[in-house]
């Protein structure tokens, strides 16, 4: 039996009944991988046995993104400068979900550090589209995003900085949520941007979104960010109707470089969800041409001070120069970071490094962080009027592996729709809503104040119930 | 726009030792960045305050209780030269 190709809620149905056993839907998933993984190449190492306990409440394997640490694993962010880092303890995830029963399928591909939107920029080389295999799966979750896609996932954990759940779940057919900054403790995700990183669930479905949130979620003393408030059981918000729900659609977000099969798609999820009760209103978030900008000016010096750890004394990688240049230190930490870090990844700090020294901070840095207020109250301000804001996840579907690897302004501006949730700060979660013409899914995005995930898990739901896009999969000629 | 110089400078800053070969295409990427940042010149925010952080949180603080942490064994487990319990590096103070 192909175990593999049901969601977690189907399983976990299976096993009540007696149908499957825990160890059956593992080695399922094992095959697929064995099968398929040559040609897709989702993950960077994965687990030969599982642990299972006969009394585990949810023994649904998972697969988590290679940046969310696992004891004594290999955790290396797809970058040369961790290679041979093995995690001495679990992230706060990762413990939430053994303790749950669910044992650890492998990790992820993603790009290096999470830099980049396509996962070609992982020192492990590119992952591809199921739909495809001439296009990226989208990043920088590109590998859990395929995993799950073609089945060799049942469900998945990527990270969120600026997109990174929710394009490659665009870009594959899946379900992606960035949940509310503080919902999920980061305790143990290697931190790329820390006042916007988030961890969150990759699915087929969004009963399953809901059910992985409801393991992951809540307050961790080791995460001083994480928020103190109660987690609701988000199962109880997948009801099939939007009564008396008013969704915004703002119009900065349906501009020229949307392709047709985008647009058409999002109008159609539109009346979908009208005919189930919704409203719409016309809506304004006037600085949203601003965000990619900002986004590429904090996010980047966050990095820079984060990555300044991998410094060849602590982790991994340690090289001398042959020739000394410099003191023998200030050698080492220069060589190990220069053949450490691939070229998107030293571009990052770099960047980040320039926006934060002396002379520069104030354009650069400061006035990010104040743009950064004018995005947020764009926010406040439209969500008293209304109850979620839909709009496209991209502006496009997934584009071809090597198109925009040396352009990085491109790049970037393929996340010119996700990027605003992750300086506000609010949930925002992508379904499947359509095919393209050229055979590719596309994303619906639906954003919701900090804290209401329920809103956005009722109308997903909603949508989902009221069409089929979710149940199609990739057919993969391997 | 940003020069071979400015790279040299910004790459001892970050500790990154580029090539030669690395430094005019960093500096041509940095550039095409940079001007596409520049647009943020065009806002008026003076009297805008910066938010550095989305959540209302000030310092959080937790009673000083010892608890369990990583033993030192295994905080060195990934050491990548290590002595007498401690992390090895390259000689910092001449002799």
């Amino acid at each position: 039996m192909n175990w593999n190709t049901y969601t977690a809620h189907e399983l976990l149905d299976f096993l009540k009944q007696g149908k499957v056993s825990a160890q059956e839907i593992f080695s399922s998933l094992s095959s697929a991988i064995k099968q398929q993984d040559k040609t897709i190449h989702a993950y960077v190492r994965t687990a030969e046995t599982a642990d299972i306990l006969s009394d585990a409440r949810i023994p649904i394997p998972i697969s988590v993104k290679d940046n969310i640490n696992i004891d004594g694993w290999e955790t290396t962010c797809s970058s040369h400068i961790l290679k041979n880092y093995v995690a001495p303890y679990d992230a706060t995830v990762v413990r939430k979900l053994k303790a749950a029963g669910a044992p650890i399928l492998g990790h992820t591909n993603m790009d290096e550090f999470a830099f980049g939107s396509s996962t070609e920029t992982s020192c492990y080389g590119p992952t591809r589209n199921p739909w495809d295999i001439s296009c990226v799966p989208g990043g920088s979750s590109g590998g859990s995003a395929a995993a799950v896609a073609s089945d060799e996932a049942i469900w998945a954990l990527g990270s969120d900085t600026g997109g990174s759940i929710r394009q490659p779940a665009a870009f594959c057919g899946v379900v992606g949520l960035k949940p509310t900054y503080g919902r999920v403790s980061r305790y143990g995700l290697i931190a790329f941007a820390s006042s916007l990183d988030q961890i969150g669930p990759l699915t087929k479905d969004v009963t399953d979104s809901a059910l992985l949130l409801n393991i992951i979620s809540g307050h961790d003393p080791l995460d001083s960010t994480s928020a103190d408030i109660a987690v609701p059981d988000y199962t109880a918000a997948l009801v099939n109707d939007c009564k008396e729900l008013t969704i915004g659609i703002p119009k900065e977000y349906f501009i020229e470089g949307i392709s047709s099969d985008v647009k058409t798609a999002v109008a159609q999820a539109m009346n979908v969800l009208k005919a189930k009760g919704a409203r719409f209103i016309d809506v304004s978030l006037p600085h949203t041409e601003y965000a990619v900008s900002t986004y590429y000016i904090i996010a980047p010096a966050e990095a820079s001070s984060n990555l300044a750890r991998f410094d060849g004394v602590r982790f991994g990688l340690r090289v001398q120069p042959a020739k000394p240049r410099k003191a023998a230190i200030v050698d080492m930490y220069e060589e190990t970071r220069n053949q450490g870090f691939g070229r998107e990844a030293k571009r990052r700090v770099m960047l980040g490094t320039y926006a934060l020294s002396s002379g520069y901070y104030d354009a650069y840095y400061l006035r990010g962080q104040k743009v950064r207020t004018l995005i947020r109250q764009d926010f406040d301000r439209v969500f008293e009027n209304c109850d979620a804001i839909l709009t496209p996840t991209t502006p496009t579907s997934a584009f071809k592996i090597g198109e925009k690897l040396n352009d990085p302004v491109s790049m970037y501006l393929s996340d010119i729709f996700t990027i605003s949730a992750n300086l506000s700060g609010i949930p925002a979660i992508s379904i499947p809503c359509g095919i393209s013409q050229n055979g590719l899914p596309i994303g619906l995005q639906l954003s919701a104040k900090p804290f209401a995930e329920e809103i956005l898990f009722r109308i997903a739901y909603t949508y989902e119930q009221n069409t089929g896009w979710h149940k199609k999969r990739p057919s993969l000629k391997t | 726009m940003i020069t071979n110089s400015d790279i040299q400078y910004i790459s001892a800053l970050a500790r990154i030792s580029l090539t030669e070969d690395e430094i005019k295409p960093m500096a041509q990427d940095l550039s095409s960045i940079l001007d596409y940042i520049a647009q943020l010149q065009r806002l008026d925010v003076d009297q805008i305050k910066p938010t550095s952080h989305v959540l209302p949180l000030k310092n959080v603080y937790r009673d000083d209780v010892i608890k369990p942490s990583l033993t030192q064994d295994k905080a060195l487990s990934f050491a990548v030269s290590e002595s007498k319990g401690a992390f090895k590096v390259p000689q910092i103070v001449d002799n």
